[in-house]
């Protein structure tokens, strides 16, 4: 059982036709990676499957994805409720400015309603703990999100996203505005989060998608060129495109 | 090539230019502050404070009245021009590309060049000929219409300067639009907005034709926002305008007051744009 498929997405900013009928298929308790070379429109899709793209003025997308059962492209589907199943995690970190690192964490659930101080605590508590930052933040709940080192703040939108536990996690680039050792950190959670979620990470950076994802998948100029076991699509690809950009031998 | 005496000729000449300028400058709020301080020190007291105006020749005077009034003629246009040019200026940002928006950006932008006596006529017609009399609150009105453009426009400005992705990190939570505008976006620039806020007192604390035709003026207390309001400004043009010297002090010492008053929010102003927070 899938818990996330995609069928024959289009995305669209005015009339540039950018995603041009992607499908998509994720396991749980899996991370998929897409991979691809800049501008070719992984962005853009992943911001399909939260609907989060629509919201750039001009931009719409067609398709369907199966979330639950649901499409989320369904009529009567409102968006708002759909990103509370599919959390984001962006390329920049970026904590909300002016808000403490608690309360950059319980944000979501405060603002759907959650007034009981013990459970916000918990969730933050426990959300942090998922997100690899706890230890580093306990004493300093108070102080601002933004005072925090890249990877660190990187991790803080992490436990943002979990706090309003989600399905599944779409992650864009989320280690490339950091150093190694705060991408190491990051690529090892995710092997502990994927119990938990299930994740989609978009990585223009090879090496990262062999070390972390189960499935991965190879985008090019808007197309899915091809998707299948990591280990398989790393060492015996099918298509030839996607052979020649592993290789290196690609633009 | 010049020889390193001529440029250094040079240098000095450009050096004594630029000081003169930065004096030439400075020259006219130097003068004019230091003039009001030598002219308005002399007349402060405790019952200038304390004190409604008398009768000349009785002790006592002072403009208590005023200095209350001008307090609740900002209370007034604050109460109603803050939230008011807020909501305007998340309006612009929220709904950016619509006509609507272009239209409300427009209408700020006329609004803020209109003369401000115009804007008291406007609301003497509207407002005072209706009611029949004067009131502190056509003249809190007539204020509050000067604030609305300032405010809408940076709140705008602050707003469009937060990072998109910041909103959509909003979004992604699973909140609704306005829910990320007023509890994420706003919280985040709370300080520029106060700054706005406290520039734009500032600004009508001092205006003059506005009032003259709404809140009017009064020798008493204020009592109630439906009753006419006396407040420094117009005090001090009624003061300076008699013939007798002993109230030409007491305009001197309003006006001393006054340029303290907004010369102390412009400081603060300051104060909190300097230990303003970096937008990631
Ligand atoms: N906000 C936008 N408006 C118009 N075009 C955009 C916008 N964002 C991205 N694009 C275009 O969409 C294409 C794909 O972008 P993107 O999805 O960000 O690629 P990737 O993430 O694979 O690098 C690019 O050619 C880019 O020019
Ligand atoms: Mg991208």
């Amino acid at each position: 059982m899938s818990i996330l498929h995609a069928k024959n997405i289009h995305a669209y900013f005015g009339t540039n036709h950018i995603v041009k009928g992607i499908s998509l298929e994720t396991e749980p308790h899996q991370v998929t990676a897409i991979i691809g070379p800049s501008g070719c429109g992984k962005s853009t899709f992943i911001r399909c499957l939260n609907r989060l793209h629509e919201e750039t003025p001009g931009a719409r997308a067609e398709g369907s994805v199966i979330i639950d059962g649901e499409n989320i492209y369904g009529e009567r589907v409102d968006p708002v409720s759909i990103r509370r199943k599919v959390g984001m995690v962006f390329q920049k970190p970026n904590p909300f400015p002016g808000m403490s690192i608690f309360d950059n964490v319980i944000i979501g659930l405060r603002l759907t309603g959650e007034k009981n101080k013990e459970v916000l605590a918990s969730v933050a508590e426990e959300s942090l703990k998922d997100a690899a930052l706890w230890d580093e933040v306990k004493d300093k709940l108070k102080t601002p999100g933004t005072s925090l080192s890249g990877g660190q703040q990187q991790r803080l939108c992490i436990a943002r996203a979990l706090a309003v536990e989600p399905k599944i996690l779409l992650m864009d680039e989320p280690t490339s505005a950091l150093d190694p050792i705060a991408t190491s950190k990051i690529e090892d959670l995710l092997s502990k989060l994927k119990k938990k979620v299930g994740i989609i990470i978009v990585t223009h950076n090879m090496q990262q998608a062999a070390r972390i994802s189960d499935t991965t998948a190879f985008a090019l100029m808007g197309e899915l060129i091809e998707s299948g076991p990591t280990s398989s699509i790393f060492t015996a690809p099918r298509m030839q495109q996607t052979e020649k950009y592993i290789t290196g031998r690609f633009g | 090539m010049k020889s390193l005496k001529q440029r250094q000729l040079i240098n000095t000449c450009v050096h004594i230019l630029l000081v003169g300028a930065c004096l030439v400058s400075a020259l006219p709020l130097i003068s004019i502050f230091t003039y009001i301080v030598l002219r308005g020190a002399p007349g402060l007291s405790l019952h200038f404070f304390t004190g409604l105006p008398q009768p000349i020749g009785e002790p006592g005077s002072g403009m208590g009245n005023a200095i209350s009034g001008t307090f609740v003629l900002l209370g007034i246009a604050s109460g109603i021009g803050i939230p008011w040019g807020l909501v305007a200026g998340i309006f612009m940002t929220e709904y950016r590309d619509t006509r609507m928006a272009s239209c409300v950006r427009f209408s700020a932008e006329l609004l803020s060049s209109i003369p401000s006596i115009v804007i008291g006529l406007f609301i003497y017609e509207q407002i005072v000929l209706r009611m029949h009399h004067f009131s502190a609150l056509a003249g809190g009105l007539a204020l509050s219409i000067i604030m609305i453009p300032t405010i809408a426009r940076s709140t705008e400005e602050q707003l469009l300067l937060i990072p998109a992705h910041i909103r959509e990190a909003g979004l992604a939570l699973g909140l609704p639009r306005w829910k990320v505008t007023c509890h994420i976006l706003l919280p985040g620039i709370i300080r520029s907005i106060m700054t706005s806020m406290m520039l734009a007192i500032a600004r009508i604390s001092g205006e003059t034709a506005p009032l003259l035709f709404t809140a009017f003026g009064s020798r008493f207390w204020p009592e109630s926002i439906f009753e006419p309001i006396a407040s420094l400004p117009i005090q001090i043009y009624n003061l300076a305008i008699s013939p007798f010297e002993e109230w030409h002090q007491q305009a001197w010492t309003g006006a001393f007051i006054l340029a303290l008053f907004v010369l102390s929010l412009n400081i603060a102003t300051r104060l909190v744009m300097r230990q303003k927070e970096p937008l990631s």
